[in-house]
């Protein structure tokens, strides 16, 4: 029950002014720049656009400051700036394949074409805290040598011909894909079951904790998927799209992405001999822990097309995709520090008669025992 | 970045040869920062007077991907994308479109693309703008490709055991 209450104007206005304080900080310490935040914060700065669904880096980064570094607030400013843009369009599918690649390994292939491309990791690195990052000091330029220019195979591609990895296919006479995807759930409300371009649009979304919490679940054995990283890639793609009033398609630029193709076993079913399957993740921005644990849950998801028992929380389409988005968990759980007063007053009030009823109940069952007593 | 073949158009043919060469041009002009292209049209002299049509204005577009990288479409998220559109005196109309909040490098690209519909710049643009700013690109994208090439793995056998 909710009952208008006026007051809190002064105390609310003076909160916000409290928090533009504390968010400056020591005022002997330069601000932060957008500009510092985008170029040197990039990884957070690509998951606040992941996460909030929307590309656009000095926007992510401007989110981060103004949240002071919470993450899900940023996420959560930057959805909540793209509701007052109108939709032009969209792209055409980006073509990771054509990926002007940063890096690209695969646990799968030692010798893959295009070879294993470490690219800017933390891998390998020692997890040694370094005191020199603490000043200013000079950066070299990263080292470069000349390009093979040898064509990034796809892992999938590699054993097509053999058919021992599950293809991409339309339909069983390969007719050619459907053109469009078949919903937005930025448009319609969750329904279930999904199609897999919806899950996986949720999934794109989806908090990365969480995710990769599901991820982890299914390697300890709740619904397991016995995966191996068949390749990941990060890079540059181009986004394309048809624009009616020119009659063909423009190029609107490049957007960073991390594509993971998780490869599991399959032991088959009475229509499908035994191969392997596949488990996608793509993801906005360098972000190889997010795309390989939405590529494990999005495997996991497809358990009931697979003809797999579905025994485990990852394989549970509802409850995953239901509890993915952390804009919508944290405004559940966080909307429960708002004033309840008067729904605290009602279960007061009835706590307050149980408890009056259990004391009569109690006082009368203990005169019975002691007249039986006696 | 992009990496169109660099075919220059000269003559007013706004189907075949022509479509491609403001194909190129737009496309090299949304992936470059606004200041390069403004050098660029500085380059060309002062650029003519364009009215607004449409914009310039930030929307949306939906990314899309394929589920697996080479299925059937899925949206990905959606990306700023600003656009405009201009006309100029003699009725040439130029479109912009571009990831970004950018509006001024919308509405100076689209007066580009307006100029290049015209016609009888062409030449002009293509040397002053359009071959530039791919020469650009063309060289980040060499760039990225070297740095992530001196990460790759050279693995070499050791041997162990006798034979």
């Amino acid at each position: 029950m909710y009952v208008a209450v006026k007051g809190g104007e002064a105390a609310i206005a003076n909160a916000h002014k409290m928090l533009a304080d504390r968010r400056r900080g020591d005022r002997s310490v330069p601000a932060i720049t957008v500009e510092q935040l985008v170029e040197q914060l990039a990884l957070g700065v690509d998951r606040v656009m992941a996460e909030a669904s929307l590309y656009a880096p000095e926007l992510a980064a401007l989110a981060v400051k103004q949240a002071r570094g919470d993450m899900i607030e940023a996420i959560f400013l930057l959805r909540a700036y793209r509701t007052t843009l109108p939709r032009f369009g969209a792209s055409r599918p980006v073509e990771t394949g054509e990926m002007i690649a940063e890096r690209r390994i695969s646990a799968t292939y030692k010798d893959l074409p295009g070879g294993q491309v470490l690219g800017p990791t933390f891998d390998y690195t020692h997890r040694l805290l370094d005191p020199e990052l603490a000043g200013d000091g000079e950066v070299p330029p990263a080292p470069a040598r000349e390009s093979e220019g040898e064509p990034l195979t796809r892992v999938a591609d590699i054993l097509a011909h053999e058919d021992l990895i599950e293809r991409s296919a339309a339909g069983p006479q390969d007719e050619p894909f459907p053109e469009e995807p078949s919903g937005d759930l930025t448009r319609e409300p969750l329904e279930f079951p999904m199609a897999r371009d919806l899950r996986l649009q949720a999934l794109a979304r989806g908090d990365e904790g969480f995710l990769l919490a599901l991820g982890y679940s299914t390697q300890r054995g709740y619904g397991r998927t016995h995966p191996f990283a068949g390749e990941i890639r990060m890079g540059e793609v181009e986004v394309e799209m048809d624009v009616p009033e020119l009659g063909f398609s423009v190029a609107l630029g490049a957007v960073k992405v991390t594509e993971c193709q998780m490869v599991n076993q399959f032991a088959g079913s009475a229509k499908v001999p035994p191969q392997f399957t596949r488990g996608y993740g793509l993801v906005f921005g360098q972000s190889e822990r997010k795309a390989m644990s939405m590529a494990l849950v999005d495997r996991s998801l497809r358990a009931g097309e697979l003809g797999e028992d579905r025994v485990a929380p990852a394989q549970d389409e509802e409850f995953v995709i239901s509890h993915s988005d952390n804009v919508q968990a944290t405004g559940f759980v966080e909307h429960l520090k708002l004033p309840h007063y008067v729904d605290f007053q009602a279960e007061l009030d009835l706590v307050r008669r149980m408890r009056g009823e259990f004391e009569e109940k109690a006082k009368g069952s203990d005169t019975a025992k002691q007249e039986a007593a006696e | 970045m992009t990496s169109q073949a660099k075919g220059h158009a000269t003559g007013a043919d706004p189907q075949g040869d022509g479509a491609r060469g403001l194909k190129t041009l737009m496309d090299v002009l949304a992936a470059s920062p606004a200041s390069e292209i403004a050098a660029c049209a500085e380059a060309l002299g002062g650029l003519p007077q364009a009215a607004p049509v449409r914009g310039p204005e930030t929307g949306l577009v939906m990314v899309r991907g394929r589920i697996g990288g080479d299925g059937a479409p899925f949206n990905l998220g959606e990306a700023t994308v600003t656009r405009a559109t201009v006309r100029l005196a003699e009725g040439a109309i130029g479109h912009a479109y571009a990831l970004g909040q950018d509006r001024a490098k919308a509405s100076l690209s689209a007066t580009l693309a307006a100029l290049w519909t015209q016609g009888d710049r062409r030449a002009e643009i293509d040397a002053a703008v359009t071959a530039p700013l791919l020469a650009a690109r063309a060289g980040e994208e060499t760039q990225t490709k070297r740095e992530a090439a001196a990460t790759k793995v050279d693995f070499f056998t050791m041997v162990r055991g006798d034979d």
